[in-house]
């Protein structure tokens, strides 16, 4: 990748925020509004693929070093899985939302839904991270 | 005829699923990966409007963002190896 071009690292930095705003926008609105982790997720990794693809690789990566991503994988998956206990050690199903006597709220509020909005967070994280990993994973592959 | 008039005819979901079946043709039958790849992302934007137009916002926000990562992906494929198919 040998794009070092001025007007592109403008613009990538103008809009880097916007794109960022939006992905978390979609992420921690997952439970009211259409979209969710998954979608969100995507859309915070593409900003960063975005600023990784006009800064260069290595400043990319000085950004967000390997370990983070690895980091963040693991624990974003451990995170779904904590949160699935919580109705277990209440003594009903994995997962189990309003059964395990969580409040979930006014329906279209963002306060409702109860575990879903920390589950979006966790999968989020997840989605991110592995897109940035793939990202870095194809891009420094030595042929 | 008697479908046009009930209006379960919608010729732009026609259109775009035409496209659709186009896109998809062309992705497998052309030569140029790189061109194979940006057809690819041709397919996955009508895909999206089409998502939205049966009421499905939700799958139509994660195909824009799928697609486009997915275009990414495969245009860094490209870039570490061979540009024409063998």
């Amino acid at each position: 990748m040998k794009i070092r071009d001025l007007i592109l690292k403008r613009i990538t930095t103008l809009v880097l925020p916007f794109i960022q705003v939006y992905g978390f926008y979609i992420i921690f609105h997952g439970q009211i509004s259409p979209g969710g982790s998954f979608a969100g997720g995507i859309i915070v990794a593409l900003g960063y693929i975005a600023y990784a693809t006009a800064f260069g690789v290595d400043e990319g990566r000085a950004v967000v070093p390997e370990k983070v991503t690895t980091y963040a994988e693991s624990y974003g998956t451990l995170w779904y899985a904590l949160l699935g206990l919580v109705g277990i050690a209440k003594g009903v199903p994995f997962l189990a939302n309003k059964l395990a006597g969580i409040d979930v709220g006014v329906p279209g509020t963002i306060s409702s839904g109860g575990l879903i909005a920390l589950l979006s967070i966790g999968i989020g994280i997840k989605v991110a991270s592995t897109m940035v990993s793939l990202f870095f994973t194809m891009l420094e592959e030595e042929v | 005829m008697s479908l046009v008039k009930l209006g379960l005819v919608d010729y732009g979901n026609m259109l775009m699923l035409f496209v659709l079946i186009v896109a998809s043709l062309t992705v497998y039958f052309i030569r140029d990966l790189l061109h194979a790849v940006i057809v690819y992302g041709v397919f996955s934007f009508i895909m999206a409007v089409v998502w939205l137009q049966m009421n499905s916002p939700d799958l139509a926000i994660t195909e824009a963002a799928a697609g486009i990562i997915t275009t990414v992906l495969m245009m860094l494929v490209i870039s570490r190896t061979s540009r024409r198919e063998e």
